[in-house]
């Protein structure tokens, strides 16, 4: 009851200082973000139960027995009570228990690795200094800067990198991953409305980083195939050479996609088969942070 | 013959980092013109440079904590203003340079500020609470101070030669790798905290040695002043973590300087292992860092509350569960990185399980002021905003210690605000009451208690300002460490967080004012008692500033809370204790091995960072024979006399009768008014 109400205020409080708009993780478009989000809210309503009062009290001691208010007893050695020690130490354990159940079935339920389907959506994500590869298994398209997904289909999402660290994260979807070179991270995704969000990354990678950003699109199930079969016809082919000019540092001006993609070529690029990302090509500064045009 | 140095750099072309390292260069100068002119260099080196006085050094750890503390402000000064414009635009700080400010930033204020300050107050207080003449070792201490200003010092010629490193203050590899950073500001991070980081593990040995092995008679573990129990959890984490971060970083070097593999991306390197050995270290530092500020909350609130510390067995087994917990907790700093439900679920529920003793410390801290008769010094105003401020950043780390909430929030700008709710909050305002509570012991004079409060208001309110829109900004899904972005959104938070910060200036402002001010008016508010505060623990027995053997005879407890005793004691009697029978004291020379040895640690440093190898040799050759110098003295101990010790310790005892009588005449009126 206390927690429920708790809840709805906490709930409030965060949609007024967000000014409504609904461009946060509380305002999420799809499965995985919602159980977030629910999670997230309930943990800082059960917490709030002891830290408010926690707070009123510090305040409301502080006030009452302060030096000259005759009316607050002054006692010089109070300084143990065992049954307010016992309490002390059970009150935040049965939080902390409450919680920690709450983390423990969380963590197993909102895996990033758990499926949600037998049979999603693959998509392979590369990220690269400083711009991000989507690759589509199934459908033998790539495409830079720009994930494009049917709306309400569950995605299966391997993510490696071909350089430093990033994390793939669309703040809106949930769930953000580590990408990582010579191994590949798993995520499962699903967006139910149709919209275009911010994707981007959340780990620093060097002087290009604030480049790391795509736009992630839902779409309607035949407005997707419209898109590949969009895609299919224009663009290069991406095969080793065309990912070897993906390794030198740049930052594309616009998303842009590759008509087809050489099979296998994520696996290579997790098993440290072609080359990684060949950073810098002097000392200070770093020759290219400004976008570029490449196609 | 210099190897990687010639004149490119100097970044010329870069105003601002050039202009930055003009103003720094112009006012070392004129402080050093000024020492000069006024002929404070023999004082300055007999007094304090060579000085193995642990006062002496507890000091100059917090004057370098409060330089870099400016340093690391204007940092953040610069990031927010950015962060302010650059909104479709590039701002006024180029990607290379803002890098490097938030990596100097986070570096400096976690190595070169929040660490000194504590181990400063550490320093200066623990031997006095412990009622012991000095630490342990007190050469060592002064080679881990002068190590500490030598890392320190190269992060600030990073400013001017070369540059600082692009990779965040953790410097992750394969980011950190030679491949990705080829320049020198990688190494510079390196070299500043091997150098530094050797000086705290030697810091860290000292205390935890000193706590353990010289306490006054009588001074059982369970009678010692929390802030000993919570310094000595804190160093034997220094001395447990600290290991891990020098192996961690040699690791990198070795990539970076002999082309191994621990951390690159191929070869069998694995840049996860870098990830969880940094945390390793990184997260028990971040209990190294509050620990000590828990214990002087816990002096401040008890004293100022004109009562014991509420439940202080308690309070001890919460600090010693801190001490063992903070060490199995690395992990949710990267839930991330994929790891699985059973060992995200682990290290989530570890995490919260700490929640529950630092719970106990503040619910103890509360009902420490409850039955209180409380003064509202500055020192308690920072005690009872930690209390509010601390229990606000706790929830939200608790909430990020859950793996589910922790994927959506990770490195955002939630994160960001947490850590310094937690760090400012705790740490820093620790600190600074630590400061305001101990300074009069240091030297001897109050500091100015108008100024002071006012600072500390701007302090809080600038801080709910700066970081308040953060937490908002985090759920929106900002991340930390953005050069520009292009979500209007974010603007208007942003602004309010750069207006936060102009707070928090005004409030440094106020307390430079307030130094400055209490300097100039120190004969009106000297503290001849030694005991400004009614205190209740021993350094508040001696005289102000103490003597360099602090205790002309070691006190002889009897109980906890020593001095509440001997002063109800006397109180009593109507009259002090008996004047003892004074014994001559043997204290250690000064020296300046740590002094030299720090010298030649920069010169090591400087000389590996720009690969200037004959260089390296005379650092290493010159470091060695100071140490071969120190180890063959003939003398290491001056002898005080006998006499001049009483003649000491009879004027603090004098003043200490007069005021005795005082208190007596007062409490007589009282009780015939009543």
């Amino acid at each position: 009851m206390i927690i429920s109400v708790l809840r709805s205020m906490v709930i409030l409080t965060v949609l007024a200082s967000l000014g409504g708009c609904g461009e946060t993780v509380l305002s999420p478009i799809g499965p995985i973000g919602a159980a977030e989000r629910t999670i997230l809210l309930d943990s800082v309503a059960i917490m709030l139960a002891i830290v408010v009062p926690t707070i009123v009290a510090t305040l409301a001691f502080a006030w009452w027995f302060r030096h000259g208010n005759s009316r607050a007893r002054y006692r010089p050695r109070w300084a143990y009570s065992g049954e307010l020690e016992l309490l002390m130490w059970s009150v935040p354990a049965l939080v902390i228990l409450f919680l920690g159940g709450i983390a423990w079935i969380g963590s197993h339920d909102l895996d990033p690795a758990k499926p949600l389907h037998p049979k999603p959506l693959q998509i392979e994500v590369v990220s690269l200094d400083w711009k991000w590869l989507f690759i589509y298994p199934g459908q033998q398209v790539a495409s830079i800067n720009r994930m494009v997904v049917p709306a309400g289909v569950p995605l299966h999402l391997r993510v490696t990198s071909a350089s430093v660290m990033n994390v793939f994260f669309v703040p809106r979807l949930g769930s953000e991953i580590y990408s990582m070179s010579g191994m590949a991270t798993q995520l499962n995704l699903q967006a139910d409305e149709p919209g275009t969000y911010p994707g981007l990354s959340a780990n620093f990678s060097g002087d290009g980083f604030p480049y790391m950003r795509f736009n992630f699109e839902a779409l309607p199930a035949p407005q997707f195939d419209a898109w590949i079969t969009a895609a299919r016809s224009t663009g290069g082919v991406l095969d080793d050479a065309a990912y070897r000019g993906l390794l030198r540092q740049s930052a594309p001006l616009h998303p842009y996609t590759y008509r087809s993609v050489q099979p296998g070529l994520f696996d290579r690029i997790v098993t440290l088969q072609l080359p990684r990302g060949e950073g810098p090509r002097s000392g200070r500064p770093s020759p290219d942070i400004k976008p570029i045009a490449v196609h | 013959m210099f190897g990687k140095l010639t004149w490119q750099a100097i970044p010329f072309d870069e105003p601002i980092a050039l202009g930055a390292a003009a103003l720094i260069g112009l006012v070392l100068c004129a402080v050093l013109v000024w020492v000069i002119v006024k002929g404070y260099v023999p004082y300055l080196w007999r007094e304090w440079i060579t000085s193995v006085d642990h006062k002496r050094i507890g000091v100059m750890y917090c004057v370098l904590a409060m330089i870099m503390l400016l340093r690391g402000f204007i940092d953040a000064l610069m990031m927010r203003s950015q962060q302010a414009l650059a909104l479709h635009a590039p701002g006024y700080l180029p990607p290379e340079h803002y890098d490097q400010i938030f990596s100097a930033h986070g570096t400096i204020m976690i190595f070169f500020v929040a660490m000194p300050f504590v181990i400063g107050l550490m320093n200066f207080a623990v031997p006095l609470q412990l009622g012991v003449r000095d630490v342990a070792f007190p050469t060592l201490n002064s080679v881990s101070f002068w190590l500490t200003a030598a890392g320190s010092f190269l992060v600030t010629l990073s400013l001017v030669v070369g540059e600082f490193a692009r990779t965040g203050w953790l410097a992750y590899p394969p980011l950190s790798e030679l491949t990705y950073s080829p320049g020198v500001g990688v190494d510079y991070y390196l070299w500043a905290l091997e150098i530094s980081g050797i000086g705290t593990l030697m810091a860290g040995i000292n205390m935890a040695t000193t706590i353990l092995k010289m306490r006054a008679p009588g001074l059982s573990y369970t009678r010692m002043p929390v802030f000993c129990w919570t310094s000595l959890a804190s160093n034997l984490l220094i001395i447990a973590a600290f290991p891990i971060l020098t192996a961690v970083l040699s690791m990198l070097l070795l990539d970076r300087y002999c082309g191994f593999h621990f951390f690159t991306n191929d070869a069998g390197g694995n840049p996860m292992m870098f990830v969880n050995l940094i945390w390793a270290w990184g997260h028990p530092e971040v209990y190294i860092l509050i620990l000590p500020a828990f214990g002087v909350f816990s002096e401040v609130i008890s004293t100022f509350s004109g009562k014991p510390l509420f439940g202080y067995r308690s309070m001890v087994a919460a600090t010693m569960v801190i001490c063992i917990l903070s060490f199995m907790v690395w992990l949710h700093h990267f839930f991330t990185m994929g790891a699985g439900g059973d060992v995200n679920g682990v290290f989530g529920i570890m995490s919260m399980v700490i929640a529950v003793p630092t719970g106990v410390k503040v619910f103890n801290w509360l009902f420490t002021m409850y039955g209180g008769r409380i003064r509202f010094t500055s020192a308690m105003l920072w005690s009872v905003g930690f209390m509010v401020t601390f229990v606000i950043g706790g929830m939200s780390g608790v909430l990020l210690a859950v793996p589910p909430a922790d994927f959506a929030l990770h490195n955002s700008l939630f994160l960001v605000a947490h850590f310094h709710n937690v760090i400012i909050g705790g740490v820093l305002f620790g600190a600074l009451a630590g400061t305001a509570y101990w300074f009069p012991k240091a030297f001897g004079f109050t500091l100015d208690e108008r100024l002071g409060k006012a600072a500390f208001w701007f302090w809080l309110v600038g801080f709910y300002v700066a970081f308040m829109p953060l937490y908002v900004l985090g759920l929106m899904g900002m991340t930390r460490r953005m050069q520009h972005y292009d979500q209007p959104e974010w603007r208007p938070w942003l602004l309010i967080a750069a207006a936060g910060v102009l707070l928090i200036l005004t409030g440094i402002a106020l307390q430079v004012a307030q130094l400055f001010v209490s300097i100039r008016t120190r004969n009106q508010r000297r503290d001849p008692t030694g005991d400004p505060w009614d205190g209740r623990t021993l350094e508040w027995t001696t005289a102000s500033p103490p003597p360099v053997f602090n205790f002309a005879i070691y006190p002889d407890v009897t109980g906890a809370e020593p001095y509440s005793g001997m002063k109800e004691r006397a109180l009593e009697s109507m009259q002090p204790a008996q004047e003892p029978k004074y014994e001559a004291i043997a204290i250690p020379r000064n020296t300046p091995t740590g002094f030299v040895t720090a010298f030649f640690a920069v010169v090591t440093g400087f000389a590996m960072i720009w690969h200037i190898w004959w260089l390296v040799t005379i650092g290493l050759i010159g470091a060695y024979a100071t140490f071969v110098a120190f180890a063959w003295r003939d003398v290491g101990e001056t002898e005080i006399p006998a006499e001049e010790v009483a003649r000491i310790d009879r004027a603090t005892r004098e003043v200490r009768a007069a005021a005795l009588r005082r208190t007596h005449a007062r409490q007589h009126e009282q009780g015939q008014s009543a």
